[in-house]
């Protein structure tokens, strides 16, 4: 294929505006430095199932208070309404109760899938919802793996609900809501590092108790909240079949390659339109309506 | 001087505007009491939320507006880049009076579809925020998607702008845009090849939640190689349906190499089937589904591949090698059938399949969806009606490529004396 001078130039400028253009795609995928995150140690085996976390929740975030109580046989979530839910299921060790909320993973695919940075991975380790910027286009709904974001259908100015580890508060020091209420001392707040730790700990000091896994350690590339429990985590509803891979590696071939189609597509396209010029002048018949020749 | 020309301007869009044709049609009936029911859903839609409207439920956070409209629409968009493909870089000239149609439907569908998702964002008024930079999330594929429509868009209607200009007599714009379109084509190829595909991507994420028979991290590619004969199949239908109504409105070039257009379409159809038919089952072999088969989602899979994919493909070469244009016209329509299919059940359908309760849509949402296409279609009516889209460009155009091929051939003509000696 013979390039002329002029076509050269054409591809190399087409090229270098996509360079441009792709190098802003790139960057924006480098990592944050992993900085220590805050989590939660939920030790299902602690928790009698007393909703007081659902009371401080709605209390704290001015939502009605839960209307149903946990029992086996029927699954509760959280809603537009309710940020946490507590499940009680009949296991093979007995009846046991699990809590569900945001799990503030390491990488959350909520806050990748959204296109204006309202869900947010905080340097501290909570992700928070921000309604300034939010759209209410409800990826974050499809993407979460633990389906945890709720949106307000009946709203004409909608919201996201989920937890969000009452940032706030950890900012001034405190500890969420949830922690601090919780009778059974269920729930532990800290450094994620030093909560496996403790957890493993427990595991260690009574491992006929435990199940030996800690859910969270790994699942979806680590998630804030760890979880214990007596029985394997599939009996208290927990899917075991998402993986160890953060959610947002599912996306990244597609968007590594954004850049690269942008650079040698164009590229590529010019200098097949270039090739068959010679042949498109042979058929012209005074109907062309595209470019200067 | 000036004030009189905006007024001579501003008469000839008035008398542009009055409707042409007859006014009391079925069609013109039922899409007007549609488009008026949608409207007075849309009222409820902004005072009292979308789920007043649309079947909203957590588990399904995505509904028909945006999982048939945005989504599969979209798809059926892509005879936009691949008919420019074809005109503009392998310079095969058989195609190009289907250009201009078809780059109007592209853009038509891309501004209300665009406008559907509009409708169903729960926060349209932050929707400025991904686009003027106060928060970009880059990392985000719905970003990605977001500016390539808004740029596609764009190069949709620089490409489309000569049309408009020899309408409205636009002698100056219409050459500065003119000699955009080669640029404004290669873009747009860049910019649909990675939005078709990240339509794909949006679902990439939701891994655990689409059955394995649909979810594989190749949507991507297979996303944006079905839109290649989705949009073909449907600038077929349109082209079949065209010949009928706007008759009137089309060169006498037109009329009569239709029959060529359709067939060769036809068979970069099924050629385009074909590698998708074929990635399909090297995804499905990759993905180990073969347990699923004997389901009754793997029946529906099936289904979908076997009798909306391989058949239609069958039937484009059929036609295409037996000349008849009925078979190509059917396998087109089966083609769409099977891009609607294959874009709700990974939307849709088979997301959360393992769920209890079926999503289905309400019939306000059904209205408004059906509702957007409508008007679609009398947009592209009004402009058909009036633009040279079909038609021949008026004189002033002709004389002046006439003008610049003359002086083509006489360059051409120079050169090879030189070279000949
Ligand atoms: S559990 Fe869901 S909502 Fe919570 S951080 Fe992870 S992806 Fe986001
Ligand atoms: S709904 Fe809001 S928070 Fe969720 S992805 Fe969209 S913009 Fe982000």
């Amino acid at each position: 294929m013979a390039i002329n001078r002029r076509g050269f130039l054409k591809t190399l400028g087409v090229a270098g505006i996509s360079l441009t253009v792709g190098k802003s795609f790139g960057a924006a995928r480098e990592e944050k430095n992993a900085v220590e995150f805050n989590g939660i140690l939920y030790d299902s085996t602690l928790c009698s199932g007393c909703q007081s976390c659902e009371y401080a929740c709605s209390d704290k975030y001015e939502l009605p208070y839960p209307t149903d109580a946990p029992v086996p046989g029927v699954v509760r979530t959280t809603s537009d309404k309710q940020r946490v839910a507590v499940n009680a299921y009949n296991t093979s060790k007995g009846p046991q109760h699990i809590r569900k909320a945001c799990n503030h993973c390491n990488e959350p695919a909520c806050a990748s899938a959204c296109l204006t940075k309202a869900m947010l991975k905080t340097d501290e380790g909570p992700v928070i919802w921000r309604e300034e910027k939010c759209m209410g286009c409800r990826s974050c709904m499809i993407s979460c793996p633990f389906d945890i974001p709720k949106f307000e259908f009946d709203s004409p100015n909608p919201k996201i609900q989920k937890c969000r580890m009452c940032y706030e508060e950890l900012m001034k020091g405190d500890v969420p809501a949830c922690v601090e209420v919780c009778p059974q001392e269920a729930l532990t707040f800290g450094k994620r590092k030093d909560l496996i730790e403790l957890a493993r700990t427990r595991i260690y000091a009574e491992p006929e108790k435990y199940n030996h896994n800690i859910y969270g350690e790994h699942e979806v590339g680590g998630t804030g909240l760890l979880y214990l429990a007596s029985v394997p985590f599939e009996e208290l509803g927990l899917r075991k079949d998402l993986g160890t891979t953060s959610y947002p590696e599912y996306n990244k071939t597609f968007l590594y390659s954004v850049p690269a189609v942008l650079i040698l597509w164009p590229a590529f396209l010019l200098g097949l339109h270039n090739s068959f010029k010679e042949r498109r002048s042979n058929i012209l018949k005074g109907k062309e309506d595209g470019h200067e020749e | 001087m000036k004030s009189e020309q905006s007024t001579g301007f501003l008469k000839f869009i008035l008398r542009e505007l009055k409707p042409k044709g007859k006014i009391i049609t079925p069609f013109n009936i039922i899409s007007a009491l549609t488009i008026l029911v949608a409207a007075v859903i849309l009222v409820f839609r902004f005072k009292d939320g979308l789920g007043s409207v649309i079947h909203g439920s957590q588990d399904a956070p995505w509904g028909l507006w945006i999982n048939f409209n945005v989504i599969t629409g979209v798809a059926f968009a892509g005879g936009g880049f691949v008919v420019t493909f074809m005109v503009y870089i392998l310079g095969l000239e058989k195609y190009r009076p289907i250009v201009r149609a078809t780059v109007l439907y592209a853009l038509l569908s891309y501004m209300f579809y665009a406008g559907a998702l509009l409708l169903d964002l729960g926060r349209p008024w932050k929707v400025i925020n991904p686009i003027i930079g106060n928060s970009f999330g880059i990392s985000s594929v719905l970003f990605l998607v977001a500016w390539h429509f808004l740029l596609y868009m764009g190069s949709l209607f620089a490409e489309f702008f000569p049309t408009i200009a020899e309408w409205a007599n636009l002698k100056r714009l219409r050459k500065v845009f003119a000699s955009m379109t080669l640029a404004a084509v290669i873009f747009g190829i860049a910019l649909s090849t990675l939005h078709q595909s990240g339509l794909g991507a949006l679902f990439l994420m939701a891994k655990p939640k689409i059955h394995p028979l649909w979810y594989s991290e190749f949507i991507p590619i297979l996303f944006f190689i079905s839109s290649i004969f989705a949009g073909l199949s449907l600038v077929i239908i349109m082209e079949t349906i065209n010949q009928k109504v706007f008759w009137r409105n089309m060169s006498f070039m037109h009329k009569s190499s239709h029959r060529n257009i359709v067939l060769g379409l036809a068979r970069v159809s099924a050629v385009s089937m074909f590698v998708y038919f074929f990635m399909t089952i090297l995804v499905f072999l990759h993905g180990k589904n073969l347990a699923y088969l004997n389901t009754s989602w793997g029946y529906w899979y099936m289904m979908e591949i076997l009798g909306f994919v391989l058949l239609p493909c069958m039937m484009f070469l059929y036609g295409y090698r037996q000349r008849q244009l009925t078979a190509v016209r059917i396998a087109a329509i089966m083609s769409v059938v099977g891009i609607i299919l294959n874009r709700m059940n990974v939307s849709t359908i088979a997301y959360q399949w393992y769920a209890h309760s079926i999503h289905f849509p309400t019939w306000m949402e059904i209205v408004v969806s059906v509702a957007v296409i409508f008007v679609q279609i009398l947009v592209f009516r009004w402009i058909i009606r009036r633009m040279p889209v079909y038609r021949e460009s008026p004189s002033w155009v002709t004389g002046e490529e006439q003008k610049k091929s003359f002086k083509q051939k006489e360059e051409r003509r120079k050169k090879w004396m030189v070279s000949a000696g």
